[in-house]
């Protein structure tokens, strides 16, 4: 069967067994191998990728469902090839990983909460990674890596204060969207 | 943990699904595909043909009808987690969501899903139940409806038959002024299936005495179950009253033992819940008289 999706912003096509998961086409079908295959059963979060923008397990859908959505995997993340976007570059400062099976998926279903708040309690941010299995780092450092991003992007979209006006600006907080 | 083959097709109308669910047997729907898809990978199921009803327009959205609110069946549960229609006239289904699955499964994972599905552990035919929402049906001869009571007969069994699906849920609301939930559900993580849950719902007239009085359990039998709790009405539910109502009703409670939790624990757990959830749901009705906030 013939599926048309949109990923990373570049429309793709591609002609698929139904039985085949959107995470198997995108990795076998689109070589984006940056989505990872775990469990393959929905249970550890490894091929999260987002649909429309929020996260879902591709291993629980299959590519012919996901005809005509917006897909965007960790490699759509990167500002450009070779760099690292703020969320990956926390990851990476906080050691937020270590063999980095689960990364991918841990980065884009915190991504997904950053786009709804820059200011998310810890509580926000281990639900939000809560379906996500991590079994060498340890979750501490990856929650530390989402404050920390969610902080430096807080910081990036407030205005600065100028000469001769009142520093009022160091506390607003901009939320996103 | 690959799919055996299967046929997939996407109808454009709910009587295009049903009359090819009639015709086959062994097609099976597929809509978010949460429990169903991870099934299929392990092989214990192989459906002949998929039909994907996701996308049916007749099967979407939230609306009001005359004391009730209609989910369609294929809302997503992440959807209705956020709706302001649900959170202000079905409050407890509003509570118990968060509790479904995780954000990624609830993105795609849908309310009628979860009720077709009828695992005896699952949050939302718990509502259902202990509500007495009506399980609106598309079917060949057209629409049906019957009381989740009746629909859920087993552990993953319901009294659906080939070529029916499940079309909405009718919720019904409560008018009463100053009405409150409770939910309480203990598992071996955050998220996983329940051993115990419980969802209270109370309504108090002015003087803190209760008028309607709603409490359900989940993952202790084969399906979930409503207990009554009517001689709490017209009382002030303290916690004697409730532990009485509760004991009273939860005698012979029928659990089932497993690998994770005996027969005895369950119905243990079950009575700890039930009072905890009917104190929590006066607390939260009793709150509306003083700031009239949610």
């Amino acid at each position: 069967m013939k599926v048309n999706l949109r990923i990373n912003g570049v429309n793709r096509s591609a002609d698929v067994e139904p039985r085949k998961t959107l995470l198997d086409a995108l990795r076998e079908n689109f070589l984006l191998n940056g989505t990872h295959a775990g469990c393959e059963h929905g249970v550890c979060g490894a091929c999260t990728v987002l649909v429309d923008g929020e996260p879902v397990r591709s291993c629980l859908m299959f590519a012919v469902q996901s005809d005509g959505y917006d897909i965007t995997t960790i490699e759509g993340l990167a500002p450009a090839p070779g760099e690292l976007g703020v969320l990956q570059d926390a990851f990476c400062e906080t050691h937020g990983l270590q063999c980095g099976y689960c990364t991918p998926g841990m980065i884009l279903a915190a991504h997904a909460l950053l786009q709804h708040t820059l200011t998310p309690t810890r509580d926000d941010i281990v639900e939000a990674i809560s379906g996500n299995i991590c079994r060498c780092t340890g979750y501490g450092q990856i929650i530390e890596a989402v404050e920390f991003a969610a902080a430096r992007l807080r910081i990036a979209n407030t205005p600065r204060p100028q000469h001769g006006m009142p520093a009022e600006a160091d506390k607003p907080v901009v939320e996103a969207k | 943990m690959k799919p055996a083959p299967f046929d997939y097709v996407r109808p454009s109308s709910l009587a295009e699904a049903c009359a090819l669910l009639a015709e086959d047997e062994d097609a099976r729907v597929i809509a978010g595909g949460q429990t169903l898809v991870p099934m299929l990978a392990m092989r214990l199921a192989r459906p002949a043909r998929l039909i994907d009803i996701l996308r049916l327009p007749e099967l979407s959205g939230i609306r009001k009808e005359e004391g009730a609110i209609v989910v369609g069946a294929t809302t997503r549960q992440a959807s209705a987690e956020r709706d302001p229609v649900i959170r202000a006239s079905v409050p407890m289904l509003a509570r118990v969501l968060p509790w479904v699955g995780h954000p990624p499964t609830r993105n795609r994972g849908t309310v009628g899903g979860s009720i077709a599905n009828a695992d005896p552990s699952a949050e939302i035919p718990l509502v259902a139940v202990t509500l007495g929402a009506e399980i609106m049906l598309a079917t060949p001869d057209g629409p049906s409806a019957m009381p989740a009571d009746d629909f859920f007969i087993g552990p993953m069994l319901t009294t659906i038959n080939p070529g029916e699906c499940v079309s909405a849920i009718r919720f019904p609301v409560w008018s009463h002024r100053r009405v409150g939930v409770g939910f309480f559900e203990i598992s071996a993580r955050r998220s996983d299936f329940a051993f115990v849950a419980a969802a209270a719902q109370v309504a108090l007239d002015d003087d803190g005495r209760c008028i309607e009085v709603a409490l359900g359990v989940g993952g202790v039998g084969d399906r979930p179950l409503r207990l009554d709790m009517s001689p709490l009405l017209g009382g002030k539910l303290d916690s004697a009253s409730i532990n009485e109502a509760v004991n009273a009703a939860s005698v012979d409670l029928d659990a089932m033992s497993d690998l994770h939790a005996s027969a005895a624990y369950r119905r243990r757990v079950a009575v700890a819940l039930c009072g905890r959830a009917l104190a929590q749901a006066r607390v939260n009705a009793t709150a509306k008289s003083i700031g009239g906030a949610p």
